[in-house]
Formats: structure tokens, sequence, C-alpha cells
């Protein structure tokens, strides 16, 4: 049977969800294999290289680089101040002498007779990861992190920012194809996860912001907006790193676009559990795509879940949507993938799939289809 | 050597590309073509996998074996296998580097060039005087993790204190490399050689130094070769050795793997060097936009990281600005919706332009990442700064400083196309469109697309430099090139001037292959095809009244042009050309244009 391979985004009601939280260097793994964990327990933590300050302590004091290290006090791999001297001129007589003061707490690095350049370590810089979900640990990776496993819904949105958080969940519209509009923000909210259907307002999303809700999940937000609320332009769909208070999840995209009704009726399912979200987005080669993940107890899990096989790419039968113009954000069900190139509006020959959406037949190509993936 | 059969891959992020190069009939042509996707990533891990199933298909196609298992057959057995394999690499975002100079505009932009001209990406120029404080610069290159670091300055003799002092800032930093947690960062000096053993102490111990000759001996000079060549020998050696595969790959072929768009660089060298012309080549990615170009017999490679037509797709709206976008696009449509379109494209970047506005929005795009990248091409393919130029009287009274650009569009020659945009554009002629609306060319100037994206593995074979392959390799190259690389789309022909409307800007009269002959008049503002084949044109080009077309002002030219695809257009739209600001004119412009050279389906019917 044809078949093609079209990149879906999971949206998954039961499955294994396994979370790598890795150390940015090698460090201590603070949790055993087989504890459970909740969000806010540290795995790991290690301590980064602290900052480095240059002095350069020959032109401050008007000597040679040779003559550093006579003047210099504190030496090699002595612990020094903010404010305290570190070297000093002989002077006239002990007189008029001109010194330097460290302009950081450290330690004294390196006294180059080169450059006369001072190289003083601030102190290192704790780092903590945390578990990100409940779960339990699957593997430890020593002195670098551990693999956690989780059970419970996976959903992957499209694009996001703002990177990690947690949350209620509160569904707060009644259809996938209603807006959150900003009276509908109300300080209750604060601390949770928001869902909603097609469409954020700018004016409800900075809401979301100002009354600290946790995280928005909702079909699409405008593109044009992003600048309001990044300070900058987006050109590069790179993510996760802004300092924000609400991350934004879009299932569908930029623009109006009702969300998908698998995804909205799983939200609204498990309306008031608590969820981890992860705004994080990087398209490129080795994409990563924005989540929600549910854990679930075990009285939860229905123990109804098949492995989903991406790879197996699309077929007569498949579930898709369609992610371009011009029938962008409809879902259809594949009845023909043929073989042959066809000529499309534009005049690019491309393979193409058929598709039924609302009960009649359209050609699209392959490369605008995106499957669905459910399971 | 003789060569009779040649296989060359190029493993790019996305996909590894194989080409079958055969010597039949006395000359050397591409046999057969075949691609898949590349294994450098999960699940695969090992670039090799990619490779054979490129060349399986291959193998398939030309209907005889050249794998024995997972190995390909070389050297060749009767029927069996090629004579030699060669392959390039970008996959895993290519060669990272991060290049330092005193002097930013000086041994910074040499260091940058050979760094550029190796093929690599330069995530950043740390300079004595770039304005950052030494803690800022610190936490840059820790930021980074770059591949390598090339670290210059100061000319041989002179003062040593900048460049140590660069020195003790990267030894602060101890940067790691991207790949291999548990190597030492492969660090190139390339400066001033009395300052050598201070190098040696400051980041001998914490880095994987290798020394090799000033990039910047005196000031008049730049002897970017040993640098370049030296990034190649520490690709092959550290980076490759830490991707996925490569260990293997590299034990296969018969000349080391170069970056791909080094091999690029090295192709678009030889081209201009053997016919003795300008070139400018360009190459439209998804996430970026490499531009090459020959001047002067001086080779220059910039990379525009942020300009291109799906990743970063949304910087060049973001940097071009909407109107400028807009001003391409021959209707009217809301520009919100619009930036929604761009964004969209930019989160699934695979997509395809199905709706004919679909295509005429994102050519309009690609339209501006073009003029953008090439206008930074421009500003780096320069003389060098800061040399001294002995004057006399007739310079006093024209101020041209050092650092001027090299390109000079009426000097240049040919250009050529290379990317999804300008290569797989439904009509050739929205091709030559594109790279004229952006680049401008003036006088006479030949517009190719290379039509597979072949130019990375024709560029491996021609810079081989094993003695007894080099010289056969590089025939193969040349010939495939000339034969089946490049799709010849026509000549472009453009007055430049001021001149009044209506005005005529210029008279050409052509005698087509057959022998008829044609005249076309062409006024301000309007751009005609004429539809010839890649032959010989016998041309007499009469500029008008105050216009240049390369011989000077209001001088004739009689020569010989060629045709193409498209054909020869003469464009009378003006140097620079001006876009109305009025929706209605531009529109009716735009649409008139489009019609002139058949450049979309609708635009036809009137």
């Amino acid at each position: 049977m044809a078949h093609a391979y079209t990149p879906g985004l999971k949206v998954l009601h039961e499955t294994k969800i396994d979370k790598e939280r890795r150390l940015p260097l090698k460090g201590t793994v603070t949790v055993e294999k087989g504890q459970t964990v909740t969000p806010d327990d540290i795995v790991a933590k290690t301590d980064l290289p602290g900052n480095v300050q240059m002095v350069n302590v020959a032109n401050q004091l008007n000597i040679d680089a040779d003559d550093v290290k006579d003047a210099m006090l504190a030496k090699v791999g002595t612990l020094v101040s903010k404010g305290e001297m570190i070297a000093e001129t002989k002077g006239l007589f002990g007189l008029f002498k001109s010194n330097v003061t460290a302009p950081v707490d450290g330690t004294i690095e390196v006294i180059s007779d080169t450059t006369g350049q001072v190289v003083i370590r601030e102190a290192p810089i704790p780092v903590e990861i945390d578990a990100y979900m409940t779960g339990f640990i699957k593997d430890v990776i020593p002195e670098e992190g551990v693999i956690i496993e989780s059970e419970g819904v996976f959903i992957q949105g499209i694009f996001g920012i703002g990177g990690e958080s947690r949350g209620d969940l509160a569904v707060i519209v009644d259809s996938r194809e209603d807006e959150i509009t900003e009276d509908m923000i109300t300080t209750d909210l604060a601390g949770k996860i928001i869902v909603g259907g097609s469409f954020i307002s700018l004016s409800a999303y900075k809401k979301a912001i100002q009354i600290k809700v946790a995280g928005v999940v909702v079909g699409g937000f405008n593109y044009y907006d992003l600048e309001d609320i990044l300070g900058y332009t987006l050109g590069v769909a790179i993510t996760g790193s802004e300092d924000l208070v609400t991350s934004l999840i879009l299932t569908e995209g930029y623009g109006k676009i009702r969300m998908g009704s698998r995804t909205f009726d799983l939200l609204k399912e498990h309306q008031g559990k608590f969820a981890s979200v992860n705004g994080a987005t990087q398209i490129r080669a080795g994409v990563i795509r924005p989540e929600i993940v549910i854990p679930l107890s075990k009285d939860e899990l229905k123990g109804d879940h098949k492995d989903v096989h991406a790879s197996e790419g699309i077929q007569a039968g498949s579930l898709v949507r369609v992610i371009r113009a011009p029938y962008f954000g409809r879902m259809g069900k594949v009845v023909d993938l043929p073989s042959e190139l066809r000529k499309m509006e534009s005049e690019t020959m491309v393979r193409v799939a058929i598709i039924e959406i609302d009960g009649e037949n359209v050609e699209i190509p392959r490369a605008n289809l995106e499957m669905v993936e459910t399971d | 050597m003789k060569l009779r059969s040649i296989l060359a891959t190029d493993c790019g992020s996305t996909t590894t590309k194989a080409i079958l190069i055969e010597h039949i009939d006395g000359e050397y042509r591409l046999a057969v073509r075949g691609e898949a996707p590349t294994t450098v990533e999960a699940p695969f891990e090992d670039v090799t996998k990619g490779v054979l199933n490129a060349v399986m298909e291959v193998e398939e196609l030309a209907g005889r074996k050249l794998l024995d298992g997972d190995k390909i057959i070389t050297p060749r057995n009767g029927d069996e296998g090629v004579d030699v394999y060669f392959s390039t690499s970008s996959a895993g975002g290519g060669l990272q580097m991060m290049v330092a100079g005193v002097v930013k505009g000086m041994t910074g932009e040499s260091a940058e060039r050979a760094a550029l001209g190796a093929g690599s990406i330069v995530m950043d120029v740390l300079a004595s005087n770039d304005g950052r404080k030494p803690h800022e610069k610190i936490s840059r290159i820790r930021q980074l993790r770059p591949d390598m670091i090339l670290l210059s300055g100061g000319i041989d003799g002179g003062t040593t204190k900048h460049v140590v002092e660069l020195a003790e800032i990267l030894a602060a930093a101890n940067p790691k490399p991207r790949l291999g947690q548990n190597f030492k960062l492969p660090v190139i000096y390339a400066g001033n050689k009395m300052a050598i053993d201070k190098i040696k102490d400051t980041l001998g111990e914490i880095t994987d130094l290798d020394i090799t000759e000033n990039i910047r001996p005196v000031l008049e000079r730049e002897n970017l070769k040993p640098s370049r060549d030296k990034i190649h020998d520490l690709f092959m050696e550290h980076v490759m050795q830490q991707a996925p595969g490569y260990k293997k790959l590299m034990s296969w072929t018969d000349a080391p793997i170069m970056p791909t768009p080094g091999a690029v660089g090295a192709l678009i060298e030889m081209v201009a060097e053997k016919e003795n012309i300008s070139v400018v080549g360009v190459d439209i990615g998804g996430a970026t936009t490499d531009i090459f170009s020959v001047f002067q017999k001086q080779f220059n490679r910039t990379v525009s990281a942020n300009l291109g037509m799906s990743y970063s797709i949304c910087n060049v709206l973001a940097e071009a600005g909407l109107k400028n976008v807009l001003r391409w696009v021959p209707f009217d449509i809301d520009e919100k919706e619009l930036t929604n379109r761009i964004g969209n494209k930019m989160i699934r970047p695979t997509t395809v332009p199905q709706s004919l506005e679909e295509l005429v929005i994102e050519q309009a795009i690609a339209r501006e990442a073009l003029r953008l990248s090439f206008i930074q091409h421009k500003s780096f393919a320069v003389n060098l700064k800061g040399v001294q130029k002995e004057r006399t009287i007739s310079d006093a009274f024209e101020q041209t400083e050092s650092g001027e650009s090299l390109v000079d569009m009426m000097e240049l020659d040919l250009m050529v196309g290379s990317g999804g945009v300008l290569s797989h554009a439904p009509r050739r002629a929205q091709s030559a469109r594109m790279l004229i609306d952006s680049f401008l060319p003036e006088g006479i100037t030949q517009l190719a697309v290379d039509s597979i994206f072949m130019m990375p593995q024709l560029g491996v074979m021609a810079n081989i430099q094993k003695e007894d392959l080099a010289e056969e390799a590089r025939k193969a190259a040349i010939e495939v090139f000339e034969k089946d690389c490049l799709i010849r789309l026509g000549t472009c022909i453009a007055p430049v001037g001021a001149a009044k409307s209506g005005a005529t800007v210029l008279t050409a009269e052509l005698t087509l292959p057959g022998g008829s002959t044609e005249t076309h008049e062409i006024q301000l503002g309007e751009i005609v095809r004429i539809e010839v084949p890649y032959e010989p044109v016998k041309a007499k080009l009469t500029p008008g009244k105050g216009m240049d077309i390369g011989a000077g002002k209001n001088e004739t030219i009689e020569t010989t042009i060629y045709g193409g695809v498209v054909g020869i257009i003469l464009d009378g739209r003006g140097r620079p050309m001006p876009i109305s600001t009025d929706p209605k004119q531009r529109i009716s412009d735009l649409t008139k244009w489009s019609a002139a050279v058949q450049e979309y389906p609708e635009m036809d019917k009137e």
C-alpha cells in the first residue's frame, strides 16, 4: 500500500513519557534509581565555574608588565574581596603610591608578565535541576543527571515561548473555536495552565502575564504580536530561554486557528489535573516542539494505549491536518496517495495526497500535510 | 590516472546527495544522481547509512553494482564499483568557528575571511577593539562553544602584547568544543611570529594548539592559504572525528572530506580562474544564504547566517521590513495576514507553495533575502583596510580609501544561483527575475542556476591535492560543471545612467542563430525577453543618451552574447531600480514586468 512519511505532532491520551534531566557540566545526582519524584524535587546539582574579571594592573599602576609580579600583594590562588587592595607600587620614598583594588570577590587565577593583566575568578555558580514532572527515576546517568519516567497524557504543540512551567489545568472556553479574551482572565487563574480554543489576543495574554498565570495553551496567536511580548522580532524559531512568567504554547500556528478536536477534548477531559508544560521550541535539524505533560496516577490509567509508529507514515485512511494555505488548519482523511507528480496551481510539480475534507476530495502536496498521531 | 567512473556525495544537514560521473565518448558527464535523508542524528547517528542509501539509489538507476554489502567498491573492478569516491559535508551544523584578531577591521577581518573561505560559519569575531570588556568576551566564548578558534593578530615583528592579551582571554574562558566533551578545543594561531612562544605558554596546555604562518605578515598583504589549509586539516582531524560515523566515511574517501561551502568556493574560484571572468555565486537555503564572488581575481565568501527561506524566513521579514517584501507582491494583501503566513512557514519549514499567491509571496521574500545577503557581501568583499597607498596628483582628487568594495556589477560576467527557491522555481523566468531584481546586474551579465546543486561534489573534485588524481578530477569537475551542472538561463543587458521618463535607454540589434535579425528599442522602465537558446547571438548594443552598458557613457558595444532557457533579457528599469511607492502604480508595474517575461501563469493570459 502507498504510504508517505509526514512528520506529525503527538496527541496521546496515555503513553510512557521519558524525560532526560541533565546538568550542563558534571556534578552530583541527588536521587536514586527507582525513587518517585514530584516536579519540584531537585534531582541533580553542580557548580558552574565563576565569572572571570580581568584587571590590567600594569596600565592602572603605569608600570611595565614585567614589574606587575613585584607589585602584587595577592598571589595566584589567594582569595580576595571586592575593594581589597591587590597591587601597589612602591612609590617615591614610600610616598605617592598608587594601588589597584579587586573589582569583585574571587580568587586570583593568573598574573601575566606579558600583558600585565590579572585574572580574578568569582565564586562558582550553583545550578540545580528539578524533576519537572511527577514520575520515578528510571535511570541515573552518573555525575550528569537522570531519566524520569511517567505515564499519562502527552501533547505536542507547534510553537511556544517561555520555558518550563506547571500548574492545574483550567479550560476556560466552551469550544475549540472560542477565543480567549481579556475579561476571561480572572485572578483565580494565577498559577494555573489555562486552555483556550482558536486564539488569544495580545491584551488577554498580557493580562495573563500580569496576574501570573503559569501557562497558556491555545490554537493560535498573532505572529506580529510576539514582538510586543518579547521586545524583539522573532527571526528564527528557537525559544525557551525567554524570561516569561506565563509560557505560551500554540497547538496550531499563527493566526486564528481552531484547536484540533482531539487536543481540545483531551485537555478538557483532564480539567483540574496537574500538568507540566514547556514552551521551548527549536525548529532546525534536531527539532524540539513545545509540550504538555499530564502525569496520571495508577487508578487514572486505563491501560488501553497502543504503541504508535509514526515512522510508518501516512497511508489511505490516515487522519491528517493541512498545514499550509489554501486549506490551512483543516483536518481530513487520506483517500489516495498517487505516485506520479501532479502540477499545482503554482505550477510546482509535487507528490500529492488526495484528502477528503468535509465530504469533498482535494489534492494537497504531501509536504503540506501533518499526520495527527493519536492513540 | 585515467578515471572512468567517479562517485561523489554531499552530506547536507537534511539530505545526502550522491552523483555518479562517467567518462563516456571522450568526455565526463553526469550519469545519474540519488539522494536519501542524512543520518547524523538519532536514531541512526551514523552518516554512512545515509550515504549508502543515496548510493543505493544511484546503483539502481545506473543499473550496475557499486556496493558490496556496506562498502563502496573501489577501485573499479570490471563493471563493478567506481575508480574514486569523494565527499563533502555540512551535516550537524557544518563547521562553526570563532575568530580573533587584534584590530577588528584588519587582522580580525583577515581571520574572518580565512575561516569563511575554508567553508566555516563564523559565530563571532573577537578583537581587542571590539568594544566589549574582557569578561563579556569570556562569557561569549563560553556560551558559543565553537568547533575551532582561529587566533591572529599583529604583523610579524610588531607588538606582541595585544595578541597575547587575546590568548589570555581565551585561556580564562577555557572553552570546550561543541562535540566531544573529553577533547581539548583546537586553536590555530596565525599571528605575529614573535609571539609564538608566549602563545604556547598561554594556550599550549589547555587547548589543542596549532601554529601556522601569519595571516597578515605585513599590512599590505594577506596570507590566507596556510590558515585555510590548516582549518581543513583540523576539520578532518578533530571535528569530523567526533561526528557520528565520520571516521568510517573518512576511511572510504580517496581525498579529505571538505566542508560543503568550502568546496563550492573552490569550484567558483576555479571557474573564474579558468575563464578569466568575474563570478558571483549564491546558494540560498532554509537557514542561511552563502554568497561567493571572484572580482579582480580575489575570492570572497560570506554567510548570512539568518537569511533563509524557511527556518529563518521571519528574520528576512524582520531585517528587510514588511514594506520591502510587499513591494515585490503584485496584489493587495492584508499585512497582518501576510506576517502570520510567513510565521507559519517558519514553524512548518518543509511545506511548499500550493497556490500561485503563496509562490509569489515566497519569491518576494527570496528577493529580499538575496538583496540583504548581497549587501553584506559587498561590505565584506573589500580591499585590505589599513593599507597606505601611494598617491599621485590625480588620486588626490579622487579620494578613494582603502577598504572599498571589490564588487563591481558592471564588471560581473557570470551569476550562478542555487538553492531550492532558485533551482526549483516552477518557471526558469522566475529564477532569472529573482536574480536580476535582487542583485541588479549592470551591463552584460550571464545568468545560470545549478540544476541539482552538485557544485559541492564538483568543488571537492576540483580541489584534490593527490598528484595522481588532481588533474583528471579537475578536468571532470569542469566538464560536468559546464555540461550538466549549470542550466544557462540567458543574458541580462541592463544600461546604467540617468534617463528621463519615456526615453530610449537601449537599442539592441541582434543577429539570432539561423541568421535572422531583430532590433529592440527599450524605454526607461521597460523589460523585454527575447527567447533564444544557449547559442551565440551577435549583438550591437547602443546605449541611450547618457547611458552606459559597460564601455562607458554613450559607447556602443559589438559583441557575442548567449541565450538560454529564458533567453536574452533587456532590462531598462534603471540602476538603482526604482519601485513606485504608490500601490496602484506598483502593482501595475509589477504585473507589466511579469507579463513581459512570462513569469507567472496568470500574467500570460493578459
